[in-house]
């Protein structure tokens, strides 16, 4: 089956904003994205995108593979600049600063913004040894206070109870669920102000998911999330706001129940109801 | 289509496997070869151990050739022990870190379609296909007459006998180092582009800088496939003459080197000499043979250090992962 989907010219166009309903009253946004475009060599993989998240809320980012979602995640704490060939042109701004800017320290960036990957990416080292590297590289040395932040960010990541026995053991040796929350707690053990999660739990199993889940759901009392998924069941589950993009186009940004109930654009319910992608 | 497969899983309609004569021909020539090679070095390690055991003897490699290096019950080999010793591991000492610091460069640092990576690579590449003798060529040319010369006007401007700008353990060792630098690059390469690219993002995304990466993260991993380099380094290293024959080895030494900048005895090079300046080819026949043999076993052992060294860090590893 074939879809025609009618694309647009790229004009200049407003950010999308989220509704003010369901945020903080005048809150201003923590992470603004403006007029962005990214290219890969010749491939123009953004295409003027402008979005505005508010802190302390998971949106999702959905869509087709190869639509821009992850690309644009990466774009939030830099990590397209290790791509050769990435060209990048508009703004990004978390907390009102320009993160592209030419005073913007990265290594400060990446602290306060935080990342998880699709696949799981625990360092071959003890499960300790994991988490107490980030603190180390932010200058934290006393051992009692790395072992009172691993217990911590081990505890916030449902983790503490199944591994607090064989902290010291290998970190490769846990199932992917759990290795997946070691990189959760290694990512939250440095305090950032916001967690970008790329498709976290697509190499995991139902019941893992389920505790992937509902640890997004707890973390969203204290870090902003900003979530690519393929599972649009997971984003009605555990986001506030969803975005929705296709070929490299930000087609909606809405409410997650306004998203998946009654979507303005014919393009986003199609996607949603399962009709293409 | 659909007949024909299920005709052929009836009982009586299975095809007879056929006999397939190019599979046959092509399993017997790769049999063959490892044969062939097998045979090769067992004829060359056999021929040297029965005809060298006899003359090697705890004098033998214990004592120098102060009294006549031409004489079965004479001479020994200590001095040429000492020197190929010496300048393998300092050629280690030289090429690990080199070959590692460019293999980082090349992997982790550079564009990997720029043209100073390009160049780089194919540099290293051409390095690999030089002929020996003309790195000894080089060596003299490059080390000796230039550092040497220069490091003698600046050191040493009153001696009467150049210090440095002469052969001498040093500028053997640099020689060598060159020479080896495309094996320790290589096998380093591979190491580094095995590593799972997640687990510098992982690092990065962390907030480490790029060095932080590749001192904390990359290089332990990597740690296996450095110390083979160093392994292919110094088994080509060792069993090489022509690098080092204008560069430090001499005919005779009367002492030990004490100092990089002194000449000394090499095994390599003393077979040489027996075989070409020998007064009788008969009567030093044992001890050429039991030259190359200690050739062989030093190399052997020294290679042997190295690959326990490798196979501790593998099980440190291991149990990491």
């Amino acid at each position: 089956m074939r879809i025609d989907i009618p694309i647009r010219t790229s004009a200049p166009k407003p950010d999308l904003v989220p509704p003010a309903s369901l945020n903080a009253p005048s809150a201003s946004p923590l992470i603004e994205v403006s007029n962005l475009d990214l290219h890969y060599g010749t491939t123009r993989a953004l295409k003027n995108i402008g979005i505005q998240m508010h802190g302390h809320v998971v949106t999702a980012f959905i869509g087709p593979s190869g639509c821009g979602k992850s690309t644009l995640l990466r774009c939030l704490n830099r990590m397209n600049d290790l791509i050769d060939g990435v060209r990048i042109r508009g703004s990004v701004k978390i907390a009102g600063h320009d993160i592209y800017g030419k005073d913007i320290d990265v290594i400060e960036l990446r602290k306060r913004v935080g990342m998880v990957f699709q696949k799981s990416n625990p360092f071959p080292k003890s499960i300790y040894e994991n988490i107490a590297y980030g603190l180390r590289l932010h200058g934290i040395r006393k051992k009692s206070e790395i072992d009172a932040i691993i217990e911590r960010s081990l505890r916030a990541a449902a983790l503490w109870d199944e591994v607090k026995d064989r902290l010291h053991r290998s970190a490769m040796g846990l199932s992917g669920g759990q290795q997946q929350r070691v990189c959760i707690a290694r990512a939250i053990a440095i305090e950032p102000e916001v967690i970008l999660m790329d498709e976290p739990a697509s190499a995991l199993d139902p019941i893992a998911t389920a505790r992937i889940e509902e640890l997004i759901l707890d973390l969203r009392k204290q870090f902003t999330i900003v979530i690519v998924t393929h599972n649009m069941q997971q984003a009605a589950r555990i986001s506030d706001y969803t975005a929705f993009f296709y070929l490299g186009e930000l087609i909606e940004y809405d409410t997650t129940r306004k998203m998946f109930t009654n979507p303005s654009k014919k393009q986003t319910e199609d996607y949603v109801t399962g009709r293409f992608g | 289509m659909s007949t024909l497969a299920v005709r052929s899983i009836l009982p009586d309609g299975f095809p007879r496997a056929r006999f397939d004569v190019i599979s046959f021909f092509f399993t017997g020539l790769t049999g063959l070869s490892t044969v062939l090679i097998l045979a090769i070095l067992a004829v060359i390690v056999g021929n040297v151990v029965l005809l060298g055991w006899d003359t090697l003897s705890w004098r033998f490699v214990t004592s120098g050739t102060e009294q006549d290096m031409f004489d079965v019950n004479k001479a020994g080999v200590l001095p040429m022990i000492v020197g190929t010793a010496a300048r393998v591991i300092l050629m280690t000492l030289f090429v690990v870190p080199a070959g590692v610091i460019t293999a980082i460069y090349l992997t982790e640092y550079a564009s990997r379609t720029s043209l100073t990576t390009r160049i780089i690579r194919s540099a290293v590449n051409n390095l690999a296909g030089v002929p020996s003798i003309v790195f000894g060529l080089f060596g003299l040319g490059f080390f000796i007459s230039f550092v040497g010369f220069h490091a003698d006007n600046l050191l040493h401007p009153n001696a009467q006998n150049p210090v440095w700008g002469k052969p001498g353990l040093l500028w053997a060792s640099m020689t060598l180092a060159v020479m080896t630098l495309p094996v320790v690059v290589v096998a380093t390469e591979e190491s580094l582009r095995a590593i799972a690219p997640g687990l510098r993002e992982a690092s990065l995304a962390l907030g480490a800088t790029r060095l932080q990466t590749v001192i904390k993260i990359v290089l332990p991993q990597a740690l296996p496939g450095i110390l083979t380099g160093g392994i292919l380094a110094i088994s080509r290293a060792a069993g090489e003459v022509a690098p080092i024959l204008f560069t430090g080895a001499a005919y005779y030494m009367a002492n030990l080197p004490h100092s990089l900048a002194d000449q000394f005895m090499d095994l390599g090079y003393h077979v040489f000499i027996l075989s070409t300046q020998s007064p009788n080819i008969e009567k030093t026949r044992p001890i050429l043979y039991a030259t190359v043999l200690v050739l062989l076993m030093l190399t052997f052992a020294l290679n042997v250090i190295a690959i326990l060294v490798r196979s501790k860090v593998r099980r440190q590893m291991r149990a990491m992962q």
